[in-house]
């Protein structure tokens, strides 16, 4: 893999070519604020957080670092004026829209957001990230939901708002949502507990991890012995992790 | 139809289809455009075709439908040949006397001629019409003379002779110095050097490329793209197959918005015909070239005709922009190397290659060669396609080709580049139409909408109108973009409703920067240009709503009211039967007075009220006087101030 | 809302495409154009024989404004709010059409006669402001005018 030169925040770096600006500071051991990334699925470039400022051939440029590869000889500053302003006006479109979401509330604050001046539009949780229509479909490949419709009207749902059984609870997309508004996991337990005359499968038989278990836990995962060993052992939920296609 | 296989074949072609087509017998055009059509062009066609068989006269003359002429606002259009007759705004009951006259008798009907406005001359040929004279119909002159449907017109005009001049003589390298040299920039919008993008895409590392013709043309008021594929698409798919040629690609596609079914058509006409004459296939004209394309409707999305968004429509995906910080010509359809050009610019690419660089850098300016067609749309008395030589002024196209504005009205502004661009003031009409002079001003060519606008239009209004389209339309997956469009619109709306506060205007300002710099595609990026360009030029406006709760233009409805002159009514009734609420009280000889309370403001009132009256004022800023006690309401007989 | 979406139908739309790559928004239009709508039934059987998640094929006709996920009305009004029938009083039109028919665009009037739809130029702009019935351009339009127009639908 070819070595990439360049500056961060002052000082010079090395990379690999295909890594990205965010992937680059990371390894650096610099913090630019995120909310649709995950290092589990591919970056979608979609809530521009993570604005940093680029300089290259003499020219300045307002870039998002999870989706812009590093490139020789750039110099990228992840705090400039220009940054923070623009993370900040960000941050407050952000909270006329999801005025009560707590890591929006942190990031305000953190950026010196103080009266809001932009008309509370909604009173929304979800921030329309697509962080767990990501792992739903590049993790779990299923697909279960998806986002819905355009523009402001974007929403995050099951086809016809009908939960089905492509979905089996395997709880990633609640992990994964930074706001806590994603509850899919505990509703499909409640409807998978309802059915009757179904096999107990255990949700990792279901997933495809492993094979032949019936639950014993009535659902109630935080209980079982492989769960618990498997996050522990992994840093993160399973489905994260396991190679499942 | 058998297959060409050779530019001899071609050339051979060619001359036995003029060979055997009779220049001197009488041919009878009509213009089949959607905007003819609109027009109901059709049955002028049914009508002609009648009349012609009633007569007997299937041999003596010739009937053809054509693509769009341009001068929409004078449809339906009939041109008689070979003389060049041009009648105008033809019905189909004039259809008897054309016959009798122009075709037996070989008489002008006079008044199906042009006449000038001003100096009530008339025009017999297009070429006299001053609509036409004074443009440079390089791309868009042949509609009218070819029948969409009918590939051998085309080719009778020197059609395909440009695809076998670079696919038999030249190589790739070299027709793509050609179109460098030329100076071509893309007519889409974004104007980027096209031999540069067809360069890059050839040296792009892959061996599976694909070229895109991108006729999404979702700038509301402009059609011009429309009007090339459904008028003459062998022009854009010459094009298409010589760029193909030139990158190494083997496969095309043509992206087409459903709302134009009959480009769809036509288009897929043309491609069944070029497959049978071996211009499409394998082995075209025995180049040993391979080249098929594919036809793709959008949907209704404004934003998949962003190409990014447009080439994941075209993997079956939703169409919405992905980042693009590795160009499409290199990572594109299925992360392979795609070039994506707009219908006009492939349009372009015949002329170049026969008449070579040199030739088409001598037209332009500086920075912008060639030609550009505008759709001349709004308040405009010529609507309609123009297609001018770029650095041509605003003032020309507007003035001279387009005949000024109607009802005597005063020049505003002209809107150029759609919902991207911005909109340019009286002050600059002798600016030139090109790239970087518009940009520099606040606009951009954009794809060629070209909207005129007079003292009845507000400038606030039409910003608040961009952003509602643009809010309809963004695709919602960035933040600055689906946020920051829906505040500006909410604080536009405010000031348009009389809600507009001190600091709107600075609000707005930062949300638009961030919006500018932050968003994922142009079309966030590009969308607060409309607040932008207006704040610039009509800030004056935007404080009059916001301070004075005053609309200088009379339209926004929240702050203005309809008032009948007492002076000037003369209870004719007329508004008093066409309110849709009841909201008039009046009667014979009594004064009309409107109630504010009921009054909806839909403005019918004023509209229907007589021209010699024009009773019926807007006031705005002010309050309405109160309506007169009945008793004063009295008309008497001599006209007087009706106050007694 | 029962639908007769006859599975041999959408079967044939989509053999149509000879399994060639990226064809669902063209099959989903397809279908549209033959029952006005999209039933669910239909996105199923699109979504098993593409092979597309049914969650994707949702989101893509949830997107576009040429599909609708609820069935349409007998007459699909379009009115122009194009730039430049815009400038001519096409909103003063659009208005005047809502209030005729006692719905928004975008919705279907109760009793299923008419849609009314807002769309970006016809490329009418001569006529304008116009609106497009059914494919029949009404333009030069006033608001006056609207009532009677709509009337003579049945």
């Amino acid at each position: 893999m070819k070595k990439i030169t360049l500056i961060i925040d002052g000082t010079e770096r090395t990379a690999q070519e295909g890594m990205t600006i965010l992937e680059a500071a990371q390894e650096a051991g610099i913090t630019i604020p995120t909310l649709c990334y995950h290092p589990s699925v591919t970056p979608s470039g979609s809530c521009r957080l993570c604005t940093v400022e680029i300089l290259k051939g003499g020219k300045s440029r307002l870039v998002t670092a999870c989706t812009y590869p590093v490139e020789e000889g750039i110099e990228v500053k992840t705090n400039s004026a220009a940054v923070r302003k623009t993370r900040k006006m960000l941050i407050e479109l952000l909270l006329a829209r999801c005025p009560s979401v707590p890591v929006l509330q942190e990031l305000g604050r953190e950026y010196g957001v103080k009266k809001p001046r932009l008309k509370k539009i909604k009173d929304e949780d979800c921030i329309l990230c697509g962080l767990c229509t990501q792992v739903c479909q590049e993790k779990m490949g299923v697909s279960a939901i998806n986002f819905v419709g355009r523009g402001v009207n974007r929403t995050v749902d099951f086809p016809f708002e009908r939960m089905w059984d492509v979905c089996v609870a395997c709880g990633a997309c609640t992990y994964v949502c930074p706001t806590g508004h994603i509850q899919n996991e505990a509703h499909k337990v409640a409807q998978l507990k309802r059915k009757l005359g179904i096999e107990r499968k255990c949700r990792y038989m279901l997933m495809g991890a492993v094979s032949n278990k019936l639950c014993p836990h009535n659902y109630e995962c935080w209980r079982c012995e492989y769960d618990q060993r498997t996050e522990y052992r992994l840093g993160e939920h399973p489905v994260l992790s396991l190679k499942l296609n | 139809m058998e297959r060409l296989r050779s530019f001899e074949e071609l050339e051979a072609l060619r001359q036995a289809l003029i060979k055997k087509r009779d220049t001197k017998k009488p041919c009878i055009t009509i213009c089949s455009g959607t905007g003819c059509r609109a027009y109901a062009s059709e049955t002028v066609s049914t009508a002609f075709k009648e009349e012609i068989k009633k007569q007997g006269l299937e041999d003596t003359v010739d009937l053809k439908t054509t693509g769009c002429h341009g001068f929409c606002e004078k449809g339906p259009l009939v041109v008689i040949l070979p003389e060049n007759i041009c009648y105008v705004q033809v019905k189909p009951t004039d259809v008897d006397q054309i016959i009798s006259q122009t075709i037996k008798e070989s008489k002008i009907v006079d008044s199906l001629l042009y006449t000038d406005p001003v100096t009530s001359e008339k025009a017999v040929h297009e070429s006299e019409i001053p609509f036409y004279k004074n443009q440079t119909r390089l791309v868009f002159g042949n509609n009218s003379k070819i029948d969409p449907t009918n590939i051998d017109d085309y080719i009778i005009l020197g059609g395909y002779s440009a695809l076998s001049k670079a696919l038999l003589t030249m190589a790739p390298e070299e027709i793509i110095n050609e179109v460098k040299n030329s100076g071509l920039r893309g007519r889409g919008g974004g104007g980027f050097p096209t031999g540069r993008k067809w360069e890059e895409c050839r040296h792009a590392p892959g061996d599976k490329k694909y070229v895109i013709v991108n006729a999404d043309e979702g700038d509301p008021g402009a059609y011009m793209d429309r009007s090339l594929l459904e008028g003459n698409p062998h022009s854009v798919l010459e094009g298409l197959i010589i760029g193909a040629y030139a990158i190494g690609s083997h496969g095309g596609y043509i992206y087409v918005r459903e709302e134009y079914p009959l480009a769809v058509e036509n288009v897929f006409i043309a491609l069944s015909q070029d497959e049978k004459y071996g211009l499409l296939g394998t082995d075209i004209l025995g180049s040993g070239f391979d080249f098929t394309i594919k036809v793709h409707r959008g949907a209704g999305a404004f934003v998949s005709g962003e190409s990014s968004a447009l080439m994941t429509a075209l993997e079956g995906r939703v169409g919405e922009p992905r980042p693009k910080y590795i160009h499409t010509v290199i990572s594109g359809i299925w992360d392979r190397p795609s070039t994506l050009n707009n219908v006009e610019t492939w349009a372009n690419v015949p002329l170049i290659i026969n008449n070579g660089a040199e030739w088409y850098a001598s037209t332009g300016t500086e920075g912008s060669k060639g030609t550009k067609i505008f759709s001349l749309v709004g308040k405009v008395n010529n609507t309609g396609l123009v297609e001018v030589p770029m650095g041509t002024s605003l003032r020309d196209i507007i003035y001279t080709i387009g005949g000024g504005i109607p009802k005597g009205k005063k020049f505003k502004a002209v809107q150029t580049g759609g919902p991207s661009g911005g909109c340019i003031p009286e002050s600059l009409i002798d600016s030139p139409v090109d790239f970087d002079e518009l940009s520099a001003l606040g606009s951009m060519m954009g794809s060629g909408g070209m909207i005129v606008m007079d003292e009845d239009t507000c400038m606030v209004d039409t910003a608040r109108y961009f952003l509602d389209f643009l809010s309809d339309e963004s695709c919602g997956k960035c933040t600055p973009c689906r946020e920051g469009i829906d505040q500006m619109l909410a604080i536009l709306t405010n000031i348009t409703e009389g809600k507009g506060q001190d600091g709107d205007i600075e609000l707005l300002e930062e949300i638009a920067e961030v919006t500018k710099d932050a968003s994922l595609c142009a079309l966030g990026q590009t969308a607060a240009n409309p607040v932008l360009s207006t704040l610039r030029y009509f800030r004056n406006e935007y404080e009059a709503h916001i301070l004075e709760k005053r609309c200088p233009a009379g339209v926004c409805k929240a702050l203005i009211s309809y008032y009948i002159q007492p002076d000037k009514c003369q209870a004719c009734l007329i508004c008093y039967r066409n309110c849709p609420v009841g909201a008039i009280t009046g009667a014979k000889k009594q004064i009309h007075v409107i109630d504010q309370n009921t009054c909806i403001k839909c403005g019918i009132c004023f509209d229907v009220c007589p021209q010699r009256f024009s009773a019926v004022e807007k006031i705005s800023g002010r309050p309405v006087p109160p309506p007169l006690p009945l008793e004063a309401r009295v008309i008497k007989k001599k006209k007087s101030k009706g106050k007694k | 809302m029962v639908s007769q979406v006859d599975p041999t139908a959408i079967d044939r739309i989509i053999d149509k495409y000879q399994s060639e790559e990226g064809i669902l928004i063209q099959v989903l239009l397809d279908v549209q154009h033959e029952y006005n709508w999209l039933p669910e039934e239909a996105l199923k059987q699109i979504s098993d024989r593409l092979g597309i998640p049914f969650s994707q094929v949702y989101r893509v006709a949830s997107f576009y404004k040429a599909m609708s996920l609820t069935p349409r009305g007998k007459h699909l009004v379009r009115v122009c709010l194009g730039t430049a029938c815009h400038v001519r009083g096409a909103p003063r039109i659009l208005d005047n059409v809502e209030q005729t028919l006692n719905i928004k665009a975008g919705q279907t009037t109760q009793d299923m006669k008419f849609s009314v739809e807002r769309v970006n130029c016809l490329g009418c702009c001569a006529l304008g402001p116009v609106m497009v019935i059914d494919g029949e351009a009404h333009g030069n339009l006033v608001p006056a005018h609207v009532e009677e127009i709509l009337n003579k639908y049945d």
